[in-house]
């Protein structure tokens, strides 16, 4: 037995992970722009030089303006204005941030209903497994885009509406990768150590079998909140989504379409480089994270 | 006998495992009335009796359920039929399993222990759940064992990975005993370790054993490793047991036909004056279990085999003091064994 | 007699992010024809490396860097690849632990032995099924004829190894190297292959490698023994002779360990400790640290001593104050 010498502390996975991941050029700086993105998110009502929502600022004197004009509110609109008269940039970032909000929590309640869904159907196994599987793969037979747009079309407009129409579109995915993982997990020894001490089944399933199953799950996480973003972004496009008054990224390039023939092209094109900026560098650092996750693809 | 000698009784346990049908293959067995048994059956009609202190030797080659049998033992696995008793209490009701008090260390040490939970947490977790210590006193109470079993106590924050095999068994060891178990389970626990580390994990077994006064059941394919361990030994074959007796008595004057052949097999190094060691392999190979040999299933491969045997499968019943056996011709067996022991 | 292969010197390293490992470091030793000879160690002595280094089996990272290894007097270190792969599986053939990774599992094993012949020979299909046939015969594998058209899965895994020896053994190869070829077996599997190699070494003088981490499977095999350590022969003589006998610590504390070597229920001799990184090895005897008999001595490498048929690298080898003894009584 070779012994390789441990480090002085405790090296945890997620340290080695961190270490592996930095040397990857590309994927650090995307990931450094996705933080980026999420801070800018989170902060925007700090950072914007407008706010979007509040009407009594805005003028429709100021509408459609090209990028670099001085509006009557005396600032200059960096990116232009848009129909409704509104700083694009702020727009934007306020878009951002609904478009963030609305995928990081869909993204979230998928993959706790569909992970817990998926481990349990591969622990139980029995009816248990084939009823929940089942439902599953019928519905992963077919796009999720489709589902959502039933969806939202059922439930009408609103914040809460959408996000339960994306989690039902999504949380398959979910419940397919964690159901894999963990009928591969399921077999082996150290399951069945626990069981024998013996331990209660749901410490097992959550203590023992989830906490292994989440490497997959980490990296189906991160391609479902951009699909999420883009999910959205498409419905809110076809005026599904949110109401007018939460305009996110979407629903900010719809609002520009019309005018995109007539030269008036930021009100769509700069939401829509934010939108593929943002799904790029989560993509990028989900491809990368899949990458150091992948047993195949190690050694 | 005394209910003393009966710490660990096991009455007639049987395992089958069936495979798991999905709805066509159950519509296409219905519908062609398929009657053919399906499912493998690992153990068959096992019974034994462990006095307490004791350490049994279970032994055979692949396929011939001693792991099976030591899952049932341990409560892992539900007998399909039949019963274990420890102290006069089921080990398993209901499916479950009810008793803290046996505990198991597994073959593999890179495979039982969980690769995202500290090692001292793993330790600690059964323990603490069961109440044998309180959660304040978890840390000292792993430390402790870590001690017992060899083991830096400050290792107990590291994670499993950033051991060796053999100080991952210890782990896997400090962990079972810490359940603070009256019988211990051992399954393969030296197979996949170096001689070296191997020795240092049995001293470790012969150590605690001693110490904590467990009864244990030694699984091993390594008939040199049982016969220093254990006091008595169960050499099965196909699922079945075909020779029980005291460890010196079953490998000095085997009783049955397939263990003296199994220890004809084993190479050992040439003792003072012998050249090399010859030794006679069995013939044949090891049926499939899903299809045994009808009769007795070594028959196919014994030199002693007739027509009774492949007719009538012998039952395991006393051939000697303390000794049973499943052989038509144990005592003629045994009487040969003698002479050629004396020999 | 001549030897068949020749090794001295040999030298192997990977080379890691870590640093470099050399996993063999200076391995010498000679092969007569037929002989069969044991190469013993745990895991990380470099057993198997040289053994895949004999055949130029090695991959990046890692890299023969020096020696030499002279098969019927031709050297194969630094041979093009195709001149090796001429000679590999005619003239010095490999068997494995695992020989699922060997066999194809999408050919029957009769297309397998028909390609291996093809490979070095010019044969009809009918005259290759003939030789093909009778090399699983001679392993010991029944209806030899119709096994032919099974696939490797429809074989149990003792069949399969000897499946993969008789293909190795197809060209009659000067030299065979086997790698733990019976780990994975059971016992009474095991025995049988075991009593078929002797065979096979003796009728064919076919001379053979057994890599083993196994001392009584190479004592019950192998006229010769090597026992490494780190990457280093530390001892080799007669089987018989080094097993009863052992000169180098480390033989001694290996054949001890061995729970047959101490009366039942009693403590096994153990060698403290664990094999040391290769990356981190220490200036002399690399076993020293973990050597009851070390002293300053053992801080340089130790040379080998040869005496007679036996050499160790070991400057307080055991047991010869014994035979000192006993010549001395003799005379």
């Amino acid at each position: 037995m070779t012994d390789i010498s441990p480090p002085q502390r405790a090296t945890s996975p997620v340290t080695l992970f961190w270490r592996e991941f930095r040397r990857n050029r590309p994927a650090t700086v995307a990931l450094a722009v996705t933080l980026l993105l999420f801070l800018v998110a989170i902060f925007a009502p700090l950072i914007a030089p407008q706010n979007p929502y509040d009407l009594a600022g805005l003028s429709l004197m100021d509408a459609r303006r090209p990028p670099g004009f001085v509006g009557s509110g005396g600032y200059t609109h960096l990116l232009g204005t848009d129909p409704q008269g509104r700083d694009l940039l702020s727009a934007i970032l306020f878009g951002l941030r609904i478009s963030i909000e609305i995928g990081v929590m869909a993204g979230a309640i998928a993959l706790a209903i569909g992970a817990t869904l998926g481990v349990v159907a591969a622990y139980a196994g029995g009816w248990i497994e084939s009823l929940i599987m089942r439902i599953v793969d019928l519905q992963l037979s077919f796009p999720a885009i489709l589902l959502a747009l039933v969806m939202s079309a059922l439930l009408g407009q609103g914040k809460a509406q959408l996000v339960t129409a994306l989690v039902a579109a999504q949380y398959a995915y979910f419940a397919r990768t964690a159901y894999g993982a963990a009928t591969s997990e399921r077999r082996k020894d150290y399951i069945e150590a626990a069981l024998a001490t013996p331990l209660h089944a749901r410490r097992v399933v959550f203590k023992h079998l989830l906490p292994n199953c989440a490497p997959p799950l980490i990296v189906v996480a991160t391609v479902q909140i951009a699909s999420s973003i883009s999910l959205e972004a498409t419905l809110s496009f076809l005026g599904l989504g949110l109401p007018v008054t939460e305009p996110s990224l979407g629903m900010l390039i719809s609002n520009g379409f019309p005018y995109m023939m007539s030269g008036r092209y930021w009100i769509s094109v700069y939401p829509g480089v934010m939108l593929i900026i943002l799904i790029m560098a989560i993509n990028i650092v989900g491809d990368q994270i899949r990458d150091q996750l992948n047993p195949r693809l190690r050694r | 006998m005394k209910p003393r000698d009966q710490y660990l009784k096991v009455e007639g346990v049987s395992k089958i495992f069936s495979p798991r049908l999905n709805l066509g293959e159950k519509i296409a067995r219905t519908l062609t009335r398929s009657a053919a048994p399906l499912g493998l059956q690992a153990v068959s009609d096992v019974s034994l009796r462990l006095p307490r202190g004791q350490t049994l030797g279970l032994v055979g080659e692949s396929g011939c359920g001693k792991s099976t049998l030591g899952r049932l033992l341990a409560g892992i696995h539900e007998p399909s039929s039949g019963e274990v008793r420890l102290d006069g209490l089921p080990v398993m009701e209901h499916g479950k399993k009810t008793t803290t008090a046996v505990q198991t260390v597994f073959q593999d040490p890179f495979a039982s222990l969980d690769p995202r939970m500290k090692v001292g947490d793993a330790v600690a977790e059964g323990p603490v759940l069961h109440g044998l210590v309180a959660p304040a006193r978890a840390q000292s109470y792993v430390e402790g064992w870590f001690r017992r079993v060899g083991l830096d106590p400050s290792l107990s924050h590291r994670y499993p990975h950033q051991f060796s095999g053999g100080q991952r068994q210890r782990i896997a060891i400090a962990r079972a005993l810490a359940m603070q178990p009256k019988l211990l389970i051992c399954d393969e626990p030296v197979a996949s370790l170096d001689v070296s580390i191997q020795a240092q994990v049995i001293n470790l077994f012969l150590e605690l054993r001693r110490e904590l006064e467990l009864t244990c059941v030694f699984i091993s394919h390594d008939l040199s490793v049982v016969r220093h361990v254990s006091d008595r030994v169960a050499v099965m074959y196909l699922g079945r047991i075909v020779e029980l007796g005291e460890t010196a008595q079953v490998f000095d004057r085997p009783a049955h036909p397939y263990t003296a052949a199994l220890l004809d097999s084993v190479p050992r190094i040439a003792a003072e004056g012998e050249a090399l060691v010859e030794f006679k392999p069995i013939e044949g190979e090891i049926p499939s279990p899903l299809n045994p040999p009808p009769g007795c299933h070594f028959a196919p491969r014994c030199p002693r085999a007739t027509a009774r045997c492949t007719a009538e499968a012998p039952p395991l019943a006393p051939v000697a003091p303390a000794r049973e056996a499943a052989c038509h011709f144990a005592p003629d067996q045994l009487r040969e064994a003698a002479t050629r022991h004396v020999a | 007699m001549t030897p068949v292969l020749e090794v001295s010197g040999l030298r192997t390293e990977f080379r890691t992010g870590a640093g470099t490992v050399p996993a063999v470091d200076g391995v010498s030793f000679s092969l007569m024809p037929g002989e069969i000879i044991g190469l013993v160690g745990e895991s990380g002595s470099g057993k198997s490396v040289t053994g895949f280094s004999l055949l130029g089996l090695i991959d990046a990272p890692g890299q023969i860097v020096g020696g030499s290894v002279r098969l019927n007097g031709t050297e194969l270190v630094g041979m093009a690849p195709q001149e090796l792969r001429k000679r590999r599986g005619k003239e010095i053939a490999m068997i494995f632990q695992d020989p699922i990774a060997t066999l194809n599992p999408l050919l029957t094993i009769g297309q397998q032995m028909e390609m291996a012949l093809a490979a070095h020979e010019r044969l009809g299909r009918r005259a290759a099924a003939e030789k093909s046939a009778e090399a699983l015969a001679r392993v010991g594998i029944p209806s030899p004829r119709e096994r032919l058209s099974s696939y490797p899965h429809e074989f149990s895994g003792g069949m399969r190894q000897r499946a993969a020896i008789a293909i190795a053994l197809l060209h009659r190869p000067a030299v065979v190297v086997a790698d733990e070829p019976t780990t994975a077996l059971d016992v009474s599997i095991q025995a049988q292959i075991i009593a078929e190699m002797k065979a096979l070494a003796r009728d064919y003088g076919v001379a053979m490698i057994w890599i083993s981490h196994d001392l009584a499977v190479v004592s019950a095999l192998a006229s010769r023994i090597l026992v490494m350590y780190a990457g280093r022969i530390v001892e080799e003589g007669p089987s018989a002779r080094v097993l009863r006998d052992p000169r180098h610590p480390y033989t001694r504390g290996l054949i001890d360990s061995l729970p047959s070597a101490t009366r039942p229920g009693e403590m096994l001799a153990q060698i403290p400790g664990s094999m040391p990184s290769l990356l981190s090895l220490p200036p002399g005897c690399a076993f020293a640290p973990r050597c009851a008999f070390a002293s300053s001595a053992c801080a340089a490498r130790p040379d080998a001593t040869a005496a007679g048929d036996r050499a160790w690298r070991c400057v307080h080898p055991l047991g010869q104050d014994r035979t000192d003894q006993k010549e001395r009584a003799a005379s």
